[in-house]
């Protein structure tokens, strides 16, 4: 498998519980990792929506509550299945935009450094309501663990075994691949479809059916299943 | 959990070897009888025709020509779905490599192993998989049986009676009653009668809103009490009194004749009267000789039948343990059956047993909920691993979604069943 983009050098994986930590970073330097967001976000007085929606308030929100902007189908479900805006949650989500909410239409790669991202997440929490009120740490925050281990990406799993498994996803995701009511995971790109799966294994997406059957599948499998999806003609 | 190949040499190796021998048979191809065109039976005859590409000789039977989904048949009363958007042809099957004969099994013989058809002739198996669904205990309802399932239907049945059902609930006088007896566990689809009281309160308080709901239960309790009272109050207050255990739901008598219903003593005139009776498996399991008691008890590992390592049983029908007599469940066992079958058959590789299983409810328009929970073989059931449900007190915003996901999962199990849409 290619290597993917979501790990981060293991040398700096100690740093991740940074927002929890009393200094988390740094509001200026903030702004100047924002630049990379400028062309479809704006933040601050008079913010309106670009391609992506105006980020003011953004601390303590439901994910896709704003009503006058379009969200993905990915992100309407997100935010009715519980996503809130919160350090953590954007930590996660910033770090790898399509780890958290597969279908987003932001192409983005996400910002790679964690202190980069802690830095960010300070700038935006300025434009919330009480900036100084936001806990760094919410305690109703998910807990986050973005440790993939690039052993795990780097399994090869064994599409006829992910065939059998894959029984347990179609009672309700369609192998022909439609995306009502439940979205498609028919021809997702392997590392997405890993990545996606221990994400709900460690509770960083939100879906309580999702997180049970990942709960119990192990790596083996989940790369199978992977293995088997991403070419599955119909 | 590791599974035992070993389970399955014996028959696999008489498989290979007629395989290889002399063809006597016709085609020469191990053969697979499913009895039961429904949630079960469907999947199965699909997944071994699809896996086995065609070295596998696989024959469904199934009385029905268009089959009628209970799921969603709530939704139908409550007048969310229409009738229509219940049925499903065995045309994808078919045309995925299913023989589809659409007759009644009447017997099956163990010994000669073979199946016999209301219209006549009989058909060999090497593989028999049963998953009949459900039949009503006799008696179950002091002044019921079948006879009386015109005038107080029981609707737990797809296709004409949940629209005879629909008809009553329609012609049912300005502040009429509507009583409901509920069952005994267990019974198919354990949320299937609190979710039908809500959709048909859904019903009655867009149309007839002074009508009232009685429900006689035999349990203290039911699935997902606490959302569906939550959801009764919200919705629907004053107009569902559900009389459980404690307050004599179970001492039940109905007159059809006369349109009574008698709780605890207390003798009240209805006007409709939905009688879901205790239920056992279908019949054809107990003329196969599977059963004991009211049910088919079947090793976990891979639904065969306690009785007969040659038949299998799946669904409402089968006693496995710890899953709820589900459409998801009997869909999620049959993948497992079909794997096994396979795997014994043609020697393909047999994967270990994992089941799970989701059940959603509609309250309100828009306000879903589900309980849901993984499971494993072990020798002695399917056990439960782990599990979830709903809690009470969700906005409207998670509600909306969880409806919008049972309607995916409806179009996606009917899909898995019935293979594409024709
Ligand atoms: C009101 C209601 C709501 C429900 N809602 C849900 C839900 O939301 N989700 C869910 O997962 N489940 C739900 N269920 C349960 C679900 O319908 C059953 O659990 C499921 O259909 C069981 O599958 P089965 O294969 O065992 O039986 P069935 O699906 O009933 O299939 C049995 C088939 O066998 C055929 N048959 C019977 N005897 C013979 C014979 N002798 N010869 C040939 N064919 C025969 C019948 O014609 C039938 O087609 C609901 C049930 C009800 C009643």
């Amino acid at each position: 498998m290619r290597a993917f983009r979501f790990l981060m050098p293991l040398a700096v994986a100690g740093v991740m519980s940074l927002p929890c930590q009393a200094e988390i970073g740094d509001a200026e330097a903030g702004e100047k990792v924002f630049q990379q967001c400028k062309g479809c976000h704006q933040v601050g007085a008079g913010a309106k929506h670009r391609s992506g929606p105006h980020l003011n308030g953004l601390f303590g929100r439901q994910a896709a509550s704003l009503d006058d902007f379009k969200y993905s189908k990915s992100f309407q479900r997100a935010g009715a299945g519980g996503l809130e805006w919160h350090a953590e949650t954007l930590d996660v989500f910033l770090e790898n935009p399509r780890a958290m909410t597969s279908g987003t239409r932001m192409s983005f790669r996400g910002v790679k450094d964690p202190q980069d991202r802690a830095h960010l997440i300070l700038y935006l929490r300025q434009f919330s309501d009480n900036p100084a009120d936001i806990p760094e740490a919410d305690p109703t925050a998910q807990a986050v663990d973005h440790d993939l281990d690039p052993a795990i990406l780097a399994l090869k799993g064994d599409p006829e075994y992910g065939a059998y498994l894959s029984g347990e996803c179609t009672t309700c995701h369609q192998a022909a691949g439609s995306d009502e009511g439940i979205p498609s995971i028919t021809l997702w790109p392997e590392d997405q479809f890993v990545v996606a799966m221990h994400a709900y294994k460690t509770k960083k997406r939100n879906h309580p059916v999702m997180q049970m059957i990942a709960r119990r599948l192990g790596d083996e499998e989940i790369a199978a299943l992977a293995a088997y999806f991403k070419d599955l003609e119909n | 959990m590791i599974f035992n190949r070993r389970t399955f040499l014996g028959t696999s190796a008489v498989a290979a070897a007629s395989l290889a021998a002399p063809m006597v048979r016709a085609q020469g191809k191990p053969r697979v009888i499913v009895i039961g065109g429904g949630a079960g039976g469907a999947t199965a005859a699909r997944y071994i025709a699809k896996d086995s590409k065609g070295a596998v000789d696989v024959t469904l039977i199934e009385p029905t020509r268009t089959y009628y989904t209970c799921f969603f048949s709530n939704l139908y009363l409550g007048g969310i779905k229409e009738i229509d958007d219940l049925g499903h042809s065995y045309g994808g099957l078919a045309a995925g490599g299913v023989n589809v004969v659409h007759d009644w099994a009447v017997g099956v013989d163990r010994d000669a192993k073979t199946v016999t058809l209301a219209g006549g002739g009989s058909l060999p198996y090497d593989k028999l998989i049963l998953s009949p669904g459900i039949d009503f205990v006799d008696g179950a309802v002091d002044g019921w049986d079948l006879s009386a399932q015109n005038a107080m239907p029981h609707a737990y049945k797809g296709g004409s009676q949940t629209e005879l059902l629909k008809a009553q609930l329609k012609a049912m006088p300005e502040g009429g009653t509507f009583a409901m007896v509920a069952p005994p566990n267990p019974y198919r689809c354990p949320p299937g009668p609190y979710e039908r009281v809500s959709m048909i309160a859904h019903y009655l308080k867009a149309n007839n809103p002074t009508a009232k709901i009685i429900v006689a239960d035999p349990k203290p309790k039911f699935s997902k009490m606490a959302l569906f009272q939550e959801g009764w109050n919200n919705h629907y207050a004053g107009m569902v009194d559900w009389i459980g255990e404690d307050f004599g739901g179970g001492e039940v008598s109905v007159d059809p004749a006369a349109m009574t219903v008698t709780i605890d003593g207390e003798e009240t005139k209805v006007d409709v009267c939905n009688v879901i009776p205790a239920m056992k498996a279908g019949r054809i399991a107990e003329i196969a000789g599977v059963t004991d008691g009211n049910w088919a008890p079947v090793n976990a590992i891979d639904m065969s039948s306690k009785a007969d390592p040659d038949i299998h049983v799946l669904g409402d029908a089968s006693q496995q343990g710890d899953m709820p007599k589900s459409g998801f469940s009997a869909n999620s066992q049959a993948k497992v059956c079909a794997n096994a079958v396979r795997g014994a058959l043609t020697g393909s590789k047999v994967f270990p047993a994992k089941f799970s299983n989701t059940c959603w409810s509609l309250i309100d328009a828009n306000d879903g909920v589900k309980v849901g929970a993984t499971y494993e073989a072990t020798a002695e059931k399917i056990a439960k691993v782990d599990g979830f449900i709903s809690q009470t007190g969700e906005t409207s915003d998670v509600r909306k979604a969880t409806y919008e996901e049972s309607e995916g999962w409806y179009a996606g199990i009917t899909a898995d069943m019935f293979g594409a849409s024709v």
